[in-house]
């Protein structure tokens, strides 16, 4: 937004410059995603006190119904209230990604910074390991890992872990090589802080926002990789509410003749992914400014 | 760098990712929580023949790195081993399913260069009106993971409209690619919106370069321009691109061939997990991983094909 400021400049020349409100200088579409992102997020959290059913407690004589006053969103093919299946089934569809994007983005921190700082033989070994692992399937890691461990939402998040930590690795340890040569660096070297106190103090918090932006931008891959699984019947087991599991049982009420789960589910996830990947693209433009 | 020695290296670690690909899938087997014989067994009654069975095909009774090797030796002669669940050879198994899966991937890769090309050169070449609704028709396809594209596609075509069938792989070639045009546009749609949009901003940077505006101002036709400055220059970071999203589409169909229930690889991957089938899980993730790794390798021939000044001297892996 620095061009709203130049020409504030040069029309007032008198009075000094004036930052633009902060909703302007967030953008309306980011701004957006941030409420979507917030209500989906609060409603999952405080489900018991926000949905209005019971999401686990069947009426069969209730089963396939449209929208009506009693269920707003309809019900599946148990007689389910699907609006509180909705918001219930947030918990699983969000955290499940949130924790693969937390496990990750530490690991290839680690991972990515001690490449970079210490250079040589150990930034040439991590890079290769980073490198095979490009070279494999993302989606390969989660199914041998369900594969091995079982069907699951823990087996998916360590398959999808590992399949996202090289990501993390290659960008963090791309910042970090970036910003070792600033002179800022060698400031510190001078006054004699240690190595591993000047990765922590000072390298780490200026790649914040790199790291911030990779980790968002890779969220919303994680929440469809996930949703996938669950969908696949592979990730979080029935009768768990689950987004991705909604779709599953959905299309089935859908060749029914009911089709307002599977519409609402998939909403549900596309306008989440939609949010994270507005925000991860202002992020990331944030970062390259 | 000259072109053997660069096909030599190349090579040289595709085989690398493969023998860690395979390691990894092979030595997983490990990992699994009570050993690999009773993994392999699973729920199933342990009878002494089947016992006899796995041992011998997963060599069980000798060190690891003879273990690996011999199972390695066999998979390379052309021995995956057989089915618990089919009892059947694991290569016959793949064979009769690898064409839906092929043919779904080809299809899907048509529709992708079409529309994401298609879609991209127009809006970078238009701009105003065009431009926008593009970018607002990519935000929301890249938005849509591909199950959900084909829910909604069955639920509005194929149980709405009627116009396609729901479910099944079809019979006859052209009854086949009729079953496939809804799950080739779920697998297709999200890519197809990628690409479209690397192609409309690497064409809208090289609309902006010198040399095109010089030779606009020379009269060169703008057709022309477009044709031999442009669109050429502007191809190379649409080729990774494509390449990228073709070796992507293949971990793709294992998601879009369960949502509509065809019988490809896809289908059988996931099927074959969820019954603890280890020999067919093996083998389909070494197809897919040896899929996705050479397509990779291809896109980097191509790549110095289109444009002779990138050296061959790029990263080996």
């Amino acid at each position: 937004m620095s061009g709203v400021a130049t020409s504030m400049d040069q029309s007032s020349s008198d009075r000094p410059p004036r930052r633009a409100p902060w909703w302007r200088r967030v953008g309306i579409a980011p701004l957006c995603a941030i409420v979507i992102l917030a209500v989906m997020i609060l409603a999952a959290v405080f489900a018991p006190l926000v949905a209005p059913y019971n999401p686990n407690s069947p009426d069969l004589l209730a089963a396939l119904q449209g929208p009506s006053a009693a269920h707003p969103l309809g019900t599946d093919a148990l007689g389910r209230d699907t609006l509180s299946r909705l918001i219930y089934g947030g918990r699983t569809t969000l955290l499940g990604p949130i924790v693969v994007i937390l496990l990750s983005t530490v690991l290839g921190l680690l991972l990515g910074v001690a490449a970079a700082w210490r250079g040589g033989s150990i930034d040439t070994v991590i890079s290769r390991i980073v490198d095979v692992l490009f070279s494999i399937p993302g989606i390969v890691f989660a199914l041998v890992t369900v594969a091995i461990l079982g069907a699951g939402l823990g087996s998916v998040v360590i398959g999808l872990t590992i399949a996202y930590t090289p990501y993390a690795a290659r960008v963090i340890r791309g910042g970090a090589l970036r910003e070792r040569r600033m002179p800022y660096i060698s400031a510190a070297w001078i006054q004699g802080r240690s190595g591993s106190t000047i990765a922590r103090r000072h390298l780490v918090p200026n790649i914040r926002p790199l790291i911030l932006a990779q980790a968002v931008a890779a969220l919303g891959f994680a929440v469809i990789d996930l949703a996938s699984m669950s969908f696949l019947g592979l990730g979080v087991q029935p009768p768990t509410p689950d987004w991705g599991l909604m779709v599953k049982s959905g299309l089935d009420s859908a060749v029914r003749g009911q089709p307002t789960e599977v519409i609402v589910a998939s909403v549900a996830i596309a306008l989440f992914v939609g949010a994270v990947t507005v925000l991860g693209d202002r992020l990331s433009t944030g970062v390259n400014k | 760098m000259s072109w053997p020695r660069f096909l030599v290296k190349r090579v040289l670690a595709l085989l690398v990712v493969l023998l860690v690909a395979s390691l990894l899938v092979y030595g997983s087997l490990y990992l699994a929580p009570g050993g690999p014989l009773s993994f392999l067994v699973g729920t199933r009654s342990a009878t002494p023949e089947l016992i006899a069975q796995v041992t011998a095909q997963y060599h069980l009774n000798d060190p690891f790195l003879v273990r690996y090797f011999t199972w390695l030796a066999d998979v390379l002669h052309g021995d995956l081993g057989r089915s618990l669940v089919y009892r059947e050879a694991v290569s016959s198994l793949i064979a009769s399913r690898f064409l839906t899966t092929l043919l779904l991937v080809v299809y899907a890769t048509v529709l992708i260069l079409l529309v994401g090309l298609g879609t991209g050169i127009w809006a970078a070449l238009r701009r105003g009106v065009a431009g926008r609704v593009v970018t607002g028709w990519n935000a929301a396809s890249l938005s849509t993971p591909a199950f959900v594209l084909g829910a909604l596609l069955i639920v509005v075509f194929a149980l709405g409209l009627g116009w396609f069938p729901v479910y099944g792989s079809g019979s006859g070639f052209g009854d086949r690619l009729w079953h496939l045009t809804l799950p080739a546009i779920a697998l297709a749609l999200s890519s197809a919106a990628y690409l479209s949009r690397i192609s409309s901003a690497s064409i809208t940077s090289e609309m902006g370069k010198e040399h095109v505006e010089t030779a606009m101002s020379r009269g060169l036709p703008r057709k022309l321009v477009v044709r031999r400055h442009v669109l050429r220059n502007a191809s190379i970071p649409v080729i990774t691109v494509v390449g990228l999203t073709i070796a992507g589409l293949v971990a793709g169909t294992v998601v879009v061939e369960n949502v509509f229930a065809l019988d490809g690889l896809g289908s059988l991957l996931v099927r074959a997990i969820l019954q603890r089938d280890y020999a067919v899980v093996q083998a389909i993730v070494l197809l897919l991983t040896i899929v996705f790794v050479l397509v990779n390798l291809i896109v980097d021939v191509l790549y110095s094909l289109v444009d002779p000044r990138l050296s061959l001297d790029g990263d080996a892996l």
